[in-house]
């Protein structure tokens, strides 16, 4: 069955590229399309989930995300999540959706002030998610992070946590949650969450990054991400 | 005391920051903002109780460290 | 006559940088005085940064040409043809002296100043690698310097969103005054969609697109080309920002006007700004541009022709649209949210005339401004050559403890793992990077053949051993290209082209002008020999400070093409039970070794020489088991010599020990084990492989010798039977990656 991917196109978005990539040419003999969509449009088109891409929207100037989450698209980007689409924040995609308020918390400044670009491991938890389905619970995969800004933060963490909102934590290689392993200082080494619905997830790894074994990371465990999303809508779990 | 630093950019110098939140806000309706410019406020507790002392001490905590006085000015208030 | 702004004479012309002689050949040249505005153009356009004047008629001795070369020297970056309707463009670029003035900013400005130049050409950029001078680790200055140029690296190039994937970081003692940041971009075209600086046809509107101006680093350009004094702090002019953001949205809009037909020029306004674009654009497509400076987008009020034809604010370009089609140019623009305007117009008078507001403020005809000054400046060869041409190793013991030598090796600032520099880089954005920095000497980025979607490689190297041209300024700029090579040969690629960024004391001095036409003839003569032409290149000269002079410094930048993506080779070790061979001679020499220089403090000696004859069939060699697909790892051995080589091959990937048993040589231990050289090749591979690269090796009249296996936590060498060193690989892995956490 055909699914057809929104990556939307802010200024300054530049995994837009590697995004759509990801979704339109190396998942493609799995049925899967993608488009672009232009932050000044209004309307999504007839899309199955979206994508919020990573980069630098806006400069990321005053704080990430926050300009781009007041641009045009938004307001039909916030009515397709309400209606339950899968719409997955990556990176600068999940400072985003943070600052639209379609997932709680804010992410800060690395604890190391420090840009950091490097391969790490993260623990699937949580309830499943559209994007984490065909990724078992407890397993860990390698993805890569960068960014400047990923230490999340949120003022009633355990709440989060008890309503298993937590996707993704940092963890060792073999798959320990520690001190050592959290890049950014995030609280509980919290790597990606969702939203209380479970169709809206954020993560800062890149998993576009992590779906073809030429790459220097050598992993693909990103792409169960973006298949997990193919069969959730195959199964017509979504909307 | 308690100093108080604002940091601002020298005139002329490009704040491509500032330049970005005064596009936003016209796009989100805010009109007639000519400009704006971002700048740092940074607070230190000090154990000196002399004003004048202070704000040499911090002056030299300028220079030094907290504004890059290539493209920043600053100005001091003591408390 | 034309009268606006100060009385210009002599005095004021030398304030600008223009010596008595110089300002006599304007005048001459104009037939009059010049106005305040003129002088301002023409000290920026006959600055050493703008004309090249000392270093022209060197440079014009470089090869240029080959089957592969789309596009050599002159314009805003080289372009070479790599197959399937495509083609690179690079280039390497200097922005040392800002850098030191404002270490941020002024790396910031060098990566984007560099991108510029690759999309101006039509090409996307798809990597970015940059080339890092530093003074000693303990000077007081460095750890600034370092932070600073590495966040501004970093800041610009993972907004801009290209990956950096690979260069170098040295520390040395003559860059306490004066370091260096070279940055080197590489995008990617349609051969038959290059775009070039040519303001042509007559008529033609001049269209202003980007930031706007503002005064920033008013004659930064004749900055650049004056060497530093004590108390210059106090003088600083005002810095130049970068704007990542702007400059990610200009590159979009500048591609998807591109795609339409409505560009005929297009330059990026660089260091000199409007001036050097407009006279550059003008002189080479050998028309006239006037400009109206009234309708230039401003950022401050009251700002005068000669601030307005000076300044350089960055994140600008200039371009010359087909009459009647500007409305389609403006309207991308308009997409982007960037600001644009129509500035001039191309005309055939020759001349770059400036008016604003109907006045006219300058007048110069376009050929005087950009042939500029040609100066064949007086060399001789300096003395502290003699002082150092003899080695003496009486003094220097040979190892006793050689377990606890490489350990002292591997956490030397120059050989020891750079991560925490690039991993502040974003180096895998835009889907491509196949070999990532730390993983090999050379970066490797994935292009898709467009019609099949099959998947090639572009390598790219870059780095310079200037302790090597110090020594012997021929010889080593010779090493120089042979390293670039080398580095691209080790993961498979057939170099194609080179860039250099040339980076020298002060060429007023006959010793710096020796060391400068030395090392252009090596480097000539070995890209010449090896087929590699220079497609593009920048000088950067005055790097002193009081007098004290860097070492020269000719940075290499190289690309090779891998036809095939899957025959990459990185070089960590992949996997137990592999065979370790060494390609090439095992020795090296010791002269002008990072050990001599570490552990002995000794800079001395002739380092190991290229050549042509010998080396070539080692890369012929390499090159054919890379292509076979028979190699599991390859590295060239380079700074440090074989034991450091081999060591970062057990680091390199899943930190695998290796057993390593040595011949007894003559000579010392020292040499076997740290000696250098250029075209060594450290490679492991399968049992089933051996017979192959033992075939290939002997069919190309190459030496291969396997000398141990890979398997084990240790590192064991034994040599002539005897155990030298027995460290675990666990004690090698602290050694190499904690010193960068220590001096940042």
């Amino acid at each position: 069955m055909a699914h057809h991917f929104g990556v939307i196109r802010f200024p300054g978005s530049n995994c837009d590229d590697d995004a759509l990539h990801i979704v339109d040419t190396v998942l493609a003999d799995r049925g899967s399309t993608g488009e672009f969509l232009w932050h000044k449009e209004t309307s999504l088109g007839q899309v199955d989930a979206l994508v919020v891409p990573g980069g630098f929207s806006y400069g990321d100037y005053l704080r990430a995300g926050a300009m781009a989450a007041h641009a045009p698209i938004m307001e039909a980007v916030i009515a397709f999540a309400k209606s339950g689409g899968p719409v997955v924040g990556i990176c600068n995609g999940f400072q985003i959706l943070c600052e639209a308020g379609l997932l709680e918390g804010a992410l800060t400044r690395n604890e190391s002030l420090r840009f950091i670009c490097k391969d790490i491991f993260c623990r699937i938890e949580g309830r499943p998610t559209p994007f984490s389905k065909s990724l078992p619970a407890g397993r860990h995969v390698g993805m890569p992070i960068a960014h400047a800004e990923g230490c999340y933060r949120h003022p009633d963490v355990e709440r989060l946590e008890g309503e298993s909102q937590v996707i993704f934590r940092y963890c060792d290689a073999e798959g320990g949650v520690t001190a050592e392993a959290n890049p950014n200082g995030s609280i509980n080494n919290i790597a990606g969450i969702c939203n209380a619905a479970g169709n809206v997830v954020g993560l800062m790894p890149h998993p576009e990054r992590a779906c073809e074994t030429v790459l220097g990371a050598g992993g693909v465990a990103g792409l169960a991400l973006f298949e997990s999303v193919l069969e959730t809508l195959s199964s017509g779990a979504t909307r | 005391m308690k100093a108080k630093v604002y940091v601002t950019l020298k005139s002329g110098v490009l704040d491509p920051q500032g330049q970005a939140v005064g596009r936003t806000l016209g796009k989100l309706g805010y009109e007639g903002v000519k400009g704006v410019r971002i700048g740092k406020f940074v607070e230190i507790e000090l154990e000196v109780d002399d004003p004048k002392l202070a704000e040499e001490q911090v002056t030299k905590m300028c220079d030094e460290l907290i504004a890059n006085t290539v493209m920043e000015n600053y100005r001091v208030e003591i408390d | 006559m034309i009268q606006h702004g100060p009385k210009v004479d002599a005095a004021l012309a030398s304030e600008h940088g223009l010596a008595a002689d110089e300002y006599e050949k304007l005048c001459d040249g104009l037939g009059r005085d010049p106005s305040y505005t003129e002088l301002g153009v023409v000290s920026v356009m006959w600055s050493e940064h703008c004309s090249y004047k000392s270093s022209r008629i060197h440079l014009k001795t470089l090869p240029s040409d080959g089957p592969q070369v789309i596009e050599g020297p002159g314009e805003n970056a080289g372009v070479v043809d790599i197959g399937d309707g495509q083609a690179v463009v690079f280039k390497m670029e200097s922005h040392n002296h800002p850098s030191f003035l404002e270490p941020y900013q002024g790396a910031a400005t060098g990566v984007g100043g560099i991108c510029r130049d690759v999309f101006t050409m039509g090409a996307r950029p798809i990597a970015i690698a940059d080339c890092l001078r530093f003074g000693n680790t303990e000077h007081e200055r460095t750890s600034y310097l370092l932070h600073g140029v590495v966040a501004g690296v970093g800041d610009y190039g993972n907004c801009f969103g290209v990956p950096n994937v690979t260069g170098d970081v040295v520390f040395d003692d003559s860059y306490n005054g004066n370091i260096l940041v070279n940055a080197f971009c590489l995008g990617l075209a349609k051969s038959d969609r290059i775009f070039r600086g040519y303001a042509s046809g007559v008529g033609n509107p001049i269209l202003y697109v980007g930031a706007k101006t503002g005064r920033d680093g008013i004659h930064g350009a004749t900055m650049a080309s004056a060497e530093f004094a004590e108390g210059s702090d106090e003088k600083r002019p005002a810095v130049q920002v970068g704007d990542p953001f702007m400059e990610k949205l200009l590159l979009e809009a500048c591609l998807e006007l591109m795609e339409e037909d409505v560009l005929v020029g297009i330059q990026d306004m660089g260091a000199a700004g409007l001036t050097s674009c407009s006279v550059e654009m003008a002189a080479r497509a050998g028309s006239g541009v006037e400009l109206h400076l009234e309708n230039v987008p401003m950022r401050e009020e009251g700002m005068t022709p000669y601030e307005l034809m000076l300044s350089e604010s960055q994140e600008r370009m200039l371009m010359v649209v087909t009459k009647g089609k500007e409305q389609k140019a403006l309207d991308i623009f308009a997409k982007w949210d960037l600001d644009a305007a129509v500035v001039g117009e191309v005309t055939e008078s020759g001349k770059v005339i400036v008016k604003m507001h109907k006045e006219v403020y300058a007048d110069l005809p376009a050929t005087l401004l950009a042939e500029g000054l040609k100066y064949d400046r007086p060399r001789k060869r300096p003395d502290y050559l003699d002082e150092v041409a003899y080695l003496t190793l009486d003094s220097v013991a040979d190892p006793t403890n050689l377990g606890q030598t490489l350990l002292e090796m591997l956490a030397a600032p120059n050989i020891c793992d750079k991560s925490w520099v690039f991993e502040q880089y974003d180096h895998m954005v835009r889907h491509g990077t196949v070999v990532r920095p730390g993983q090999a000497s050379s970066g490797v980025v994935r292009v898709f053949e467009p019609e099949s979607g099959r998947s090639k490689g572009v390598a790219i190297a870059a780095g310079c051993n200037s302790r090597h041209v110090y020594l012997a300024p021929y010889e080593g700029s010779r090493l120089a290209v042979a390293s670039a090579y080398a580095d691209l040969v080790a993961v498979g690629a057939t170099p194609l082209a080179t860039t250099d960024c040339l980076n020298f004391g002060n060429p007023e001095k006959p010793g710096i002008m020796w060391q400068f036409a030395e090392s252009i003839r090596g480097i000539g003569d070995a890209c010449r020999l090896l087929e590699t032409p220079i497609v593009s290149g920048n000088v950067s000269l005055y790097n002193e400070t009081d007098g004290e002079a860097i070492k020269p410094t000719p940075m290499i930048g190289m690309v090779g093409l891998l036809d095939d993506i899957d025959q990459v080779v990185t070089a960590g070790f992949k996997e137990a039970g592999h065979r370790i061979a060494v390609v090439g001679t095992l020795a090296g020499g010791l002269g002008g070794s990072e050990y001599l220089k570490h552990c002995h403090g000794i800079e001395e000696g002739a380092p190991v020489a290229f050549d042509m004859a010998k080396h070539s069939k080692v890369f012929a060699a390499m090159l054919e088991m890379t292509k076979a697909k028979i190699l599991s790892s390859a590295e060239d051995v380079s700074d440090g010599g074989l034991l450091c080589c081999i060591s970062e091959c057990c680091l390199g990937g899943e930190a695998l020990g290796a057993n390593i048993s040595l011949p007894v040589l003559e000579g010392r231990l020292d040499e076997l084990c740290f000696g250098e050289g250029p075209a060594r090749f450290l490679v492991s591979y399968t049992d089933e492989n051996a017979a192959s690269v033992a075939r290939m090796a002997s069919g190309c009249g190459v030496g291969l010798l396997e000398i141990g296996c890979v398997g084990g936590r240790e590192l064991r060498v034994s040599v002539g039977g005897e155990l030298r060193l027995d460290e675990p690989i666990d004690a090698l892995a602290r050694a190499f990656h904690y010193t960068f956490e220590r001096i940042s």
